[in-house]
């Protein structure tokens, strides 16, 4: 018995090695090139996207592939992390503090305002199922973009000025700064943001993750995604649970929305980067790296941004390839003829390997 | 099965650093094939060995909601630098133009201005947009890269001394339409519907609301709507009515434009109206529109594709044959943009193989030296900070055509 449970500690350890080896070599592989010059400007400034992609990806698998819930109001998340922490950043940006230590600080406003929505959101949703928890999060995504769209906050000698219509409904003095100007958004945010910290917070999101799915918590949260029923009569705390994996995801995709915010000079909410087609992109990683397969997700959403961008060669025609690439990949990971297909050739794949074997 | 799904994983993995790192050494090969496809004019021009060539790489959305202006400011250019290349070039050099998508995202334009530097662009005609505008400044910035904007009319558009704009920017029209108004007494009641969604409108309605205080008219209502509703405007429409506004202010795009006029005219609410440059496009853009609704509606800008002058009419024509279509402001603009770049050169006297911060600093300095005579201004000229200082022309339609005012 106890050799059985140190055999399966041994593979899920080595399994989450494997993940977190991905990426810190597909780092030390991209640092070393990018010193070599190797790189072109195009990939090296995809870096960062590709890290906050990736942990977007990852905190969406969490609420749909651990909790089982469908969330659509991961974009969200994402845009209250990012302007928070934009505006934090840029209140902060002339003080004396480090930007070092500024960028930390903005990290964990981003990560806590994130959580906090997470969690408001997530009492009185999480009540809710499927269908229904699907329109709620896409109505609450949109709801924070358009908040945030006609939010204007000022700064001057006397404090914060809030107004909901326009920059002179503030009653700023003269030399006061105008921090977030409704549709205009925040801009010149510093840009904090690198490759390093990227991977780092993407090995940070990794670790929480991974290790919240093999704790008791994440077994708790697994048996109530398996069947609510049974879980609430062994005394699993559902609400609970289902807030913990939710706020978290929450939290981490504030920090996506962080590393977002201080990669661009610029932060506008938009349908395109903060509407639900964010959300509905960030799920599509999530569906094609595999519901519940962590390094999938990280795998497809590098893919899936790198394609379009690799793709410009061929102009406007690069989204009609784009889509169908799309709808290939779907196919191949779960159309059940394609699934059957792939277990055949992995077959041969195996016999051959085991033939051999005998052979020798 | 679990064996070949690691194996299958980790192939994946290490499949795609590879490509990550052989897109890197390969990029400049394919790139160099993808401009053949993007400006067959330059193509036909046997410079292909570097040095030999200006390249002027343009950023837009040609895909999603805004590709009508994106295509436009691509088509633009790609007409200025096709006259240019069979007029002799700049100073004996030709012009390659690379025009790459950005989906009006800021992300997305900082991606397509890296891959024109991978081309090996030396000067940038963008961004179309405001917001993604304003990410390329950053970069263009960072790397010292001369960056003219055809349209980005944002503030921080040009917030850098290497950014220059064509366009006016958003508080300069609320400026000159709010005291244009005043000047001609065009009206006492005005309201104003304007999109607070959208950086370009809530610009010019702030400025418009600011000067309207030193001016003899008062603004008796301000009606927003945002990106998600802009399809029913009754209600705006009523309390504009109800505050006894004899003139409707919009500083918004034509198509919505097109709607509102509809919608009052259904509503028999029929006060003057008075609009900016995004109303240009308003006569033939929209499907579906009754166009002598626009009877006596009043604009400023700084283009109309039927002005009677030899360069608007040449323009218009070889954009007619060559897309089938009539060109609004931002394909002029971005059409003066390219005659902008010109003209700094020749100032300058820079050459292409000089290193792309050299030809910066060169045109940065000329820059404030030049006059253009363009499509949207004649005797153009511009401050170090980036402004073109250019007359607005006020144009009321009539007869279903522009009119001088």
């Amino acid at each position: 018995m106890k050799k059985l449970s140190n055999k399966k500690m041994n593979k899920t350890f080595r399994d989450n090695l494997i993940t977190y080896g991905m990426v810190i070599a597909a780092y030390v592989i991209m640092q070393i090139l990018v010193s070599a010059g190797a790189v072109s400007s195009l990939i090296q400034g995809l870096l960062v996207p590709l890290c906050t992609y990736a942990i977007l990806a990852v905190s969406l698998n969490l609420t749909v592939g651990i909790l089982g819930e469908l969330s659509l109001g991961h974009a969200g998340f994402m845009c209250i992390g990012a302007f928070t922490s934009a505006f934090f950043s840029k209140v902060m940006e002339n003080t004396a503090l480090p930007s070092g230590l500024r960028f930390f600080c903005a990290l964990l406003i981003g990560a806590l305002f994130a959580g906090i929505f997470g969690l408001l959101i997530g009492i009185p949703v999480l009540r809710l199922k499927g269908d229904y928890l699907a329109i709620v999060t896409l109505a609450f995504g949109e709801i924070i973009k358009n908040l945030v769209n006609i939010l204007f906050v000022g700064l001057d000698e006397n404090g914060f000025h809030i107004s909901f219509t326009n920059t002179m409904d503030l009653n700023m003095s003269e030399d006061g700064q105008v921090i977030i100007k409704g549709a205009q958004g925040i801009t010149g945010t510093p840009h904090d943001s690198n490759f390093t910290i990227g991977i780092v917070l993407l090995l940070v999101t990794l670790f929480i993750v991974l290790n919240l799915i093999h704790s008791r918590d994440g077994r708790a949260i697994m048996a109530i995604r398996d069947n609510t029923i049974a879980a609430e009569s062994v005394g699993i705390h559902i609400t609970k649970y289902k807030l913990m994996a939710f706020s978290i995801s929450a939290a981490l995709a504030g920090v996506a929305g962080v590393l977002y915010a201080h990669n661009l000079s610029t932060l506008t909410a938009l349908p395109k980067n903060f509407g639900y087609n964010m959300s509905i992109m960030i799920l599509v990683f999530v569906v094609l790296g595999g519901i519940g397969n962590i390094r999938g997700s990280i795998i497809a959403s590098v893919i899936l941004t790198l394609l379009p961008e690799l793709l410009r060669g061929l102009n406007d025609y690069r989204m009609l390839i784009y889509s169908i690439v799309l709808i290939v990949m779907m196919l191949f990971n779960w159309a059940p003829k394609c699934i059957e297909w792939r277990e055949k050739v992995a077959a041969r794949f195996k016999s051959k390997k085991s033939v051999k074997k005998e052979a020798e | 099965m679990k064996k070949f799904n690691k194996f299958l994983s980790v192939a994946v993995a290490s499949a795609m650093v590879m490509a990550m790192a052989g897109c890197g050494n390969t990029d400049n090969g394919s790139a160099a094939t993808g401009t053949n496809a993007a400006t067959e004019s330059a193509a036909a021009s046997d410079s292909a060995a570097s040095g030999s060539v200006f390249k002027i790489g343009g950023i837009g959305p040609t895909t999603g909601g805004a590709a009508v202006y994106g295509l436009a400011v691509q088509h633009g250019a790609e007409i200025a630098v096709e006259e240019i290349n069979a007029a002799g070039g700049i100073n004996g050099y030709q012009v390659e133009f690379k025009f790459q998508d950005d989906e009006a995202d800021a992300e997305k334009s900082v991606n397509a201005y890296n891959a024109l530097k991978d081309w090996g662009a030396q000067i940038i005609d963008g961004s179309t947009t405001s917001g993604a505008c304003i990410a390329v400044t950053d970069k263009t910035k960072e790397d010292n890269m001369f960056q003219i904007t055809p349209s980005g009319s944002a503030v921080e558009c040009v917030q850098y001394d290497n950014n220059f704009r064509v366009c006016f920017s958003d508080p300069n029209q609320g400026l000159a339409s709010a005291q244009y108004i005043g000047e001609n007494g065009l009206a006492e009641k005005i309201a104003v519907i304007y999109d607070s969604s959208d950086v370009y409108s809530s610009g010019i309605y702030e400025k418009f609301a600011k000067e309207a205080e030193n001016q003899p008219f008062e603004i008796v209502a301000a009606e927003a709507f945002t990106a998600d509703n802009k399809t029913d405007f009754s209600v705006q429409l009523q309390k504009a009515k109800d505050a006894g506004a004899d003139m409707v202010f919009l500083p918004i795009y034509y198509q919505e434009s097109a709607l509102i006029l509809t919608q009052a005219a259904a509503m028999g609410y029929a006060p003057k109206w008075f609009s900016c440059d995004g109303m240009d496009g308003i006569l033939g853009g929209v499907d579906n529109f009754d166009v002598s609704l626009t009877e006596g509606v009043m604009l400023l800008t700084p283009f109309a594709a039927d002005a009677t002058d030899d360069l608007t009419q040449s323009f218009v024509t070889k954009y007619k044959e060559k897309y089938g279509e009539t060109p609004n402001q931002f394909a002029a603009d971005s059409y003066d943009a390219i005659y902008v770049i010109k003209a700094a050169i020749e100032k300058s006297g820079v050459t292409p193989d000089m290193s792309v911060s050299d030809i910066c600093d060169g045109m940065k300095a000329a820059m404030t030296e030049i006059t253009v005579d363009g499509l949207t201004g004649n005797g153009m000229t511009w401050t170090a900070d980036g402004e073109a200082n250019k007359a607005p022309k006020a144009v009321v339609i009539e007869n279903g055509a522009y009119k001088a005012m």
